[in-house]
């Protein structure tokens, strides 16, 4: 895609969902970093992301264990949003933050049918909306800190850093501890491979993840029909140009012929409905 | 001789009043308090009625105009031309309607220049936005001579027939790529959208079946306006349009099969599912007109000829419901139905739309036959 850098560039999370305990530090620090809404006190968890939360952690029973599972952006290597946004609000970093202008955006609301993740929001109750997500602290990357999520974290369940470092540390955490982890790091290949990374002791699909995503970039699919544009165009136009001249000259011979009494028979049965 | 006084409060026009101001109010309601408090979409349905309805159907709805364009000019069928000026103010007033309906649904309308200058080519979404810009201007190069024509503006008349083969082949070739874009939003799903209606092909799908479509339309309005406006049926012609129409919805249908045969999907067709229901009602009403007009004796009948083109319509706004809403459901885990105020909004337009084209029909020469220069 247009943006996308070569991977070694790269920064992203790793979330193992083993490590979570559940205290939600992660989504507070999410909120005062991105000027969220803080809900008031008895307030009911979140139970989906949403436009005031770009970050949620639900727990799920797995075994008779308490699972907890975060959700957030999946900072894809090469965004179907970022490809589906015709004026290019949404754009890829070149140090993996997938970013959001909402002075730019027009409110199509492609991306939200674009992403294979069910990740982008939209603040419908708003006379000005836009769209929210997970945008990876790119304000606080400027500055050298790390995501707020990250930083908050007291457990090291979520972890910054280089992507292909996380990688690694994701395959070694399987290979070493396979009882521990379901081998699958999600993330990997899910939609052509995305920035953050999850880890987990189940299966994904178990612990409310969409295990259908497609193992492929998305963009290539409408580029593939995309880049024939100037194709279609230059063809069409000489095509019907085309049709239309022999149409018309035939027609034009017609009636020529036909004023013609000499010729009229033989250029007549060359016209007429056939063309 | 006693003139009748023309009554001016008719049962007719109370109800137009009616829908066009409670419209009106909603408008103002929608724009005052944001999208949630007019519709019912949400994170899990972005795009319900407005996009599935007034955008995705009504650009393919509007394809009678390169059709017809197409058929009559390029192609040389001369018996068409009756057709090509209502096919064309149809076409103008759906994507006037379009772009309305684009106005209600997108969150921040008033960004709507940026695709001027911010641009992303890789989006099927920029090139929709484009299609529709440049295919309107074109529509309205192509409406004009009916305007020139009423005022007698010769000079203007002379340059406008000069340049009206190369404007009917730009608006055929953006219209291609137009109804192909509206299938290629979708490609980017293939998680999505259920398998019945996702494919590859679907850009080509959504071309040929706009073709077919605009067949149908151009059918449906000559027994609308035939109606209201009191006018005589083109017997002949419309039988013609019948036999176009059989034989663009076999090819759409000979793809399709096709189609979901390489893909070996038809087992879902049949699983009682709301997506499989939705498939089949789709299907059959896509086979209506081929049964209905299949035979000569049958096209030369209005009551066949006029249930074959609203099949014809119903089923393009089923498939493109289908693909945008129905086929979208299943993965998003939330089931959408829209609100009454878009339902009231929608009429609204498609109301207006269908006054705007018999005060066109009242006062420009949209079906007198016009002498087409060689």
């Amino acid at each position: 895609m247009t943006t996308s850098s070569a991977s070694g560039d790269r920064k992203g999370l790793l979330i193992d969902f083993t490590l979570c305990i559940g205290c939600e530090a992660c989504m507070q620090g999410c909120r005062e970093a991105n000027d969220l809404e803080v809900p008031p006190p008895g307030a009911p968890p979140p139970e989906a992301l949403n436009a005031e939360n770009y970050t949620i952690v639900l727990p799920h029973e797995v075994n008779g264990e308490t699972v907890y599972v975060r959700h957030l952006c999946m900072h894809c290597a090469e965004p179907a949003c970022v490809s589906a946004c015709p004026v290019a609000a949404l754009t890829k970093r070149d140090d993996g933050a997938v970013v959001y202008d909402g002075d730019l955006c027009f409110g199509c609301r492609y991306c939200m049918i674009a992403c294979p993740f069910h990740v982008p929001r939209y603040t419908w109750s708003k006379a000005v909306p836009v769209v929210r997500k997970c945008i990876l602290c790119y304000h606080r990357l400027d500055e050298d800190r790390e995501p707020a999520c990250a930083a908050a974290c007291p457990t090291g369940a979520t972890r910054f850093g280089p992507r292909d470092l996380l990688l690694r540390i994701a395959r070694e955490r399987i290979r070493t501890q396979p009882e521990r982890y379901t081998d699958h790091i999600y993330g990997e290949h899910e939609a052509g491979g995305t920035d953050v990374l999850m880890l987990a002791p189940a299966k994904f699909a178990a612990l409310g993840h969409d295990a259908q995503v497609p193992h492929r970039a998305l963009p290539e699919l409408t580029w593939f029909v995309q880049k024939r544009i100037p194709w279609v165009i230059v063809t069409g136009s000489v095509l019907l140009g085309g049709i239309h001249w022999v149409v018309h000259r035939r027609m034009q011979l017609a009636k020529e012929g036909a004023d013609d009494p000499a010729t009229g028979g033989a250029s007549g049965a060359h016209s007429g409905e056939g063309s | 001789m006693r003139i009748e006084p023309r009554k001016l409060i008719t049962p007719g026009r109370v109800i137009i009043a009616i829908i066009l101001g409670v419209g009106f109010f909603l408008t103002v309601r929608r724009f005052a308090l944001g999208l949630g408090a007019a519709t019912n979409l949400s994170d899990q349905a972005p795009w319900g009625l407005w996009i599935g309805f007034d955008v995705v159907s009504g650009v393919a709805l509007a394809a009678g105009g390169f059709t017809m364009a197409f058929l009559a000019h390029i192609a040389g069928d001369r018996t068409l031309h009756p057709l090509v000026r209502p096919a064309i103010l149809t076409a103008f007033l759906g994507y006037l309607l379009v772009i309305f309906g684009l106005i209600y649904d997108l969150g921040k309308p008033w960004n709507m220049p940026h695709i001027f200058y911010s641009w992303n080519h890789h989006s099927a979404m920029f090139e929709v936005a484009w299609c529709v810009i440049l295919y309107t201007t074109v529509l309205f190069l192509e409406f004009l001579p009916m305007v020139f024509e009423r005022f007698r503006v010769e000079k203007a008349m002379r340059i406008i027939r000069i340049v009206q083969i190369p404007i009917f082949i730009a608006g055929i070739v953006l219209s291609t790529l137009h109804q192909s874009s509206l299938g290629s939003l979708f490609l980017l799903v293939p998680g999505k959208l259920h398998p019945l209606w996702w494919t590859r092909y679907l850009p080509i799908l959504f071309f040929f079946s706009a073709i077919a479509v605009g067949i149908s339309m151009v059918m449906f309005e000559s027994f609308v306006s035939s109606h209201f406006l009191k006018r005589g049926l083109e017997l002949r012609l419309l039988s013609r349009m019948g036999q176009y129409l059989v034989a663009a919805d076999l090819l759409y249908l000979i793809l399709r099969v096709q189609d979901l045969t390489a893909r070996g999907v038809w087992d879902l067709a049949f699983t009682g599912s709301t997506e499989s229901i939705a498939f089949l009602i789709e299907m059959g009403l896509y086979l209506t007109p081929i049964v209905l007009l299949a035979s000569a004796r049958r096209r030369r009948q209005p009551g066949f000829l006029f249930a074959g083109a609203l099949a014809g319509v119903l089923a393009l706004v089923a498939n493109r419901i289908n693909v945008s809403l129905v086929g979208m459901m299943g993965a998003s885990g939330a089931s959408y139905f829209p609100s009454w105020q878009e339902f009231w909004i929608s009429a609204t337009l498609v109301l207006a739309a269908a006054l705007a084209f018999g005060l066109a029909a009242r006062y420009l020469p949209v079906f007198t036959a016009h002498e087409e220069p060689a």
